[in-house]
C-alpha cells in the first residue's frame, strides 16, 4: 500500500518537472510572460539591468538572463529553448539565418600589472609573446624576467576574438596559466608582476578605477576609449548582440527595441561598454 | 499480526529506497555514456592518448596530459595531507590536554566547513603570488597541491580521529600493564588497530581531492602539459569540464563528457583497491 503509494509520489513528481522543463521555454503563456535569454557572459551583465528596468516598466513580463557563452546563446536560439541569444562577437558566415541586433560595443584589452615598465608593445611582440618566441621581457623592453602568459579557456568568445585579429590558431598559444572569465583573468594578472593577459575593457576599467594593479596598453598605437571603440579605430572590438531567428514575435520586438534605445544609455555606460544609440 | 504486516511494508519501502539510491548511479553513468557515445562515433579511442595535445577546436582531444595532472595534485596533496592528520588525530586523543584537545577538534571541523572557492580565492591572491616569487607563474602543481591538501586535512583527521576514540579502553590496560610508554601504544597498538579506518579516512580525502573542482581550477594554472616540475602549471579532468563546459557545442561538449567518464573511472578504481585492501585478512 505505502510502496504504491510513493511509487505514484514518485511518478507524480516526475511528471511535474516535466511539465516545468516543458514550460520553461514557452514564451507566449497567459500571465505573467516569460522571455528566456541565454549566452555570452559579457553580454549578460548588461542585459540583466536592462531586463530589471524593461521589468519595472512592464510588470507582466518576467525575463531569465543566464549565461553559458555566446556558443550557447546560438545554440539555444537554434533549438528554440531561449527566445533571444546573447553573443559578444559579429555574426560568422554559419550563423545564417539569425539576426544579430547590436545593443554595444566592447573591445579587449591587453593588460599587465601596473609595476611593469612597458608601455606597449607591437602586433608582432604580441603574437611573439603568446607564441613563446619572446620570452623574456628585457626583449620588450622591460626587466630581465621571464613572461607569464595568461590565456583563456577554449570556447570563450574573447579568445576567438584575440586569436582571430592576432591571426594565431589556439594550439600555437602557449600559456603558462589558463582562465576561465575576465575577474579571474585580472586577478591573476594583477597577482603576478610578470603577467600579460588579455581582457573586457570593460572589467580591465572598472578594476583600475577601483585600484586594482593592472595597466591597459594600447594597441597599435591607439588607446582603448569610448570612442576609439565605438568608431572601430581601436583594433580589438566587437559589437555585443541579441540574436534571434525568425520573425520576431512582438514581445522579442519590445525588449530589443528598448535595449537599442537612448532609455538605457546610462546602463551601458556604466557597465563600461561603448552604446550604439545615437 | 500487525506487528508482522508493518515489518513487511517497512521492508518494500526500505527496498524501494534502496534502489532509488542505487539507480541514481546508474543513470549518471548511463548518461555519461550517452553523451560520450558521439565521439567515440567519430574519433578512434587512441586519440584520446595519442593526438598532439586537447585543442577540441582543431579536433585534438588527448586528455592523457590532464588525466596526468588530476593524478599529480591528487597524489601530492594525499601524501602532504596524510601524515598531517593522522598526528593531528593522534595529538589530539592522547597528548592534548582535554580542553586544548577540544578546541583543536572545534577548529578541525570549521577547516572542513570552509567553502572551496574560498580556498580557491585565498589561495589565488595569497598562495600562487608567493609561489611566483620563487619561481614565476606561481598557478603551478604546488599550488594546487597544498590547496588540496589543506582541503583534504580535516577529512582524514577527524576520520582518524574517532576511528581513535573508538578503540576499547582494555588496550591501553594491557599496554600499561606491560610497562609500554604513550608513544609506543600509539605506534604499536592503536595506529595498527586502525588499520581500516585510517585507510577510509584515505580513500574519502583522495576522492574528494580527485572531485575537487573549483579551487584547483583558481590556482592551478589550467594549461594543458605534462607537469615537468613541481611549478610547472596543469590542468585537472574536474577543471576541464569546469572551464569549457558552457562554451563547448558537439565534439567538444562530448569529448568533455568523456573527461568526466575517465574521472569516474579512475574514482570507481580507486574504491575498488581500497575495498581489497581493507577486506584483506590482517598480516
Amino acid at each position: 500500500m505505502s510502496g504504491r503509494a510513493i511509487a505514484g509520489a514518485f511518478l507524480g513528481l516526475s511528471l511535474g518537472l516535466q511539465a516545468c522543463s516543458s514550460l520553461q521555454a514557452s514564451s507566449s503563456g497567459s500571465a505573467p510572460q516569460k522571455l528566456v535569454i541565454t549566452g555570452s557572459s559579457t553580454v549578460a551583465p548588461v542585459a540583466s539591468e536592462i531586463a530589471k528596468r524593461y521589468e519595472a516598466q512592464n510588470p507582466q513580463v518576467r525575463i531569465d538572463v543566464q549565461t553559458g557563452g555566446s556558443s550557447r546563446g546560438i545554440a539555444d536560439i537554434r533549438q528554440q529553448v531561449a527566445d533571444i541569444g546573447m553573443v559578444s562577437r559579429a555574426a560568422k558566415p554559419e550563423d545564417q539565418g539569425l539576426n544579430f541586433h547590436t545593443i554595444a560595443k566592447d573591445g579587449v584589452v591587453v593588460i599587465v600589472h601596473r609595476d611593469n615598465p612597458i608601455q606597449r608593445l607591437t602586433r608582432q611582440q604580441i603574437t611573439d609573446i603568446y607564441t613563446d618566441k619572446l620570452n623574456n621581457w628585457q626583449d620588450a623592453g622591460g626587466k630581465s624576467q621571464a613572461i607569464t602568459v595568461v590565456n583563456k579557456a577554449e570556447g570563450r568568445s574573447t579568445l576567438e576574438v584575440f586569436t582571430k585579429h592576432f591571426q594565431l590558431k589556439s594550439s600555437q598559444i602557449k600559456a603558462d596559466v589558463v582562465i576561465g572569465d575576465n575577474e579571474q583573468g585580472i586577478k591573476t594578472v594583477a597577482g603576478n608582476p610578470l603577467a600579460i593577459g588579455y581582457v573586457s575593457v570593460g572589467a580591465a576599467k572598472v578594476n583600475v578605477e577601483q585600484g586594482t594593479p593592472i595597466k591597459v596598453l594600447p594597441l597599435e598605437g591607439v588607446q582603448a576609449t569610448p570612442q576609439t571603440v565605438q568608431d572601430g579605430s581601436f583594433p580589438l572590438s566587437r559589437p555585443l548582440n541579441l540574436v534571434t531567428q525568425g520573425p520576431l514575435n512582438p514581445q522579442q520586438q519590445k525588449f530589443i527595441d528598448f535595449a537599442q534605445s537612448s532609455q538605457v544609455k546610462d546602463i551601458v555606460q556604466e557597465q563600461s561598454l561603448v552604446p550604439v544609440q545615437e | 499480526m500487525s506487528r508482522f504486516k508493518s515489518e513487511a511494508t517497512w521492508r518494500v519501502l526500505l527496498q524501494i529506497l534502496a534502489l532509488c539510491s542505487g539507480a541514481i548511479l546508474l543513470l549518471i553513468l548511463g548518461f555519461l555514456a550517452w553523451e560520450t557515445l558521439p565521439i567515440l562515433h567519430t574519433i578512434f579511442l587512441d586519440q584520446f592518448w595519442r593526438d598532439p595535445g586537447w585543442y577540441p577546436s582543431e579536433q585534438a582531444y588527448n586528455l592523457t596530459p590532464m588525466v596526468m595532472g588530476t593524478l599529480g595534485v591528487t597524489v601530492g596533496a594525499v601524501l602532504v595531507a596524510t601524515p598531517l592528520g593522522l598526528l593531528s588525530a593522534v595529538f589530539c586523543q592522547y597528548y592534548a590536554p582535554t580542553g586544548v584537545a577540544q578546541l583543536y577538534r572545534r577548529l578541525i571541523e570549521l577547516l572542513a566547513g570552509i567553502p572551496s572557492v574560498v580556498y580557491g580565492l585565498w589561495g589565488l591572491v595569497v598562495l600562487v603570488p608567493l609561489i611566483a616569487k620563487v619561481q614565476p607563474p606561481g598557478s603551478s602543481l604546488l599550488a594546487g597541491t597544498l590547496i588540496l591538501a589543506l582541503m583534504i586535512l580535516p577529512t582524514i583527521a577527524l576520520v582518524t580521529d574517532a576511528s581513535l576514540a573508538s578503540l576499547p579502553p582494555s588496550y591501553w590496560h594491557g599496554s600499561a600493564a606491560l610497562g609500554l610508554g604513550t608513544w609506543a601504544t600509539v605506534q604499536g597498538i592503536c595506529l595498527p588497530a586502525i588499520r581500516s579506518g585510517l585507510l577510509t579516512a584515505v580513500m574519502l580525502a583522495t576522492a574528494r581531492a580527485l572531485g575537487e573542482t573549483m579551487a584547483v581550477l583558481m590556482v592551478c594554472g589550467n594549461v594543458v602539459q605534462v607537469p615537468d616540475s613541481i611549478f610547472a602549471p596543469v590542468r585537472t579532468l574536474t577543471a576541464n569540464i569546469a572551464l569549457e563546459m558552457a562554451y563547448a557545442l558537439d565534439l567538444h561538449r562530448s569529448a568533455l563528457f568523456a573527461s568526466g567518464l575517465v574521472l569516474m573511472l579512475v574514482v570507481t578504481g580507486l574504491v575498488v583497491v581500497t575495498d581489497r585492501m581493507t577486506d584483506a585478512p590482517e598480516s
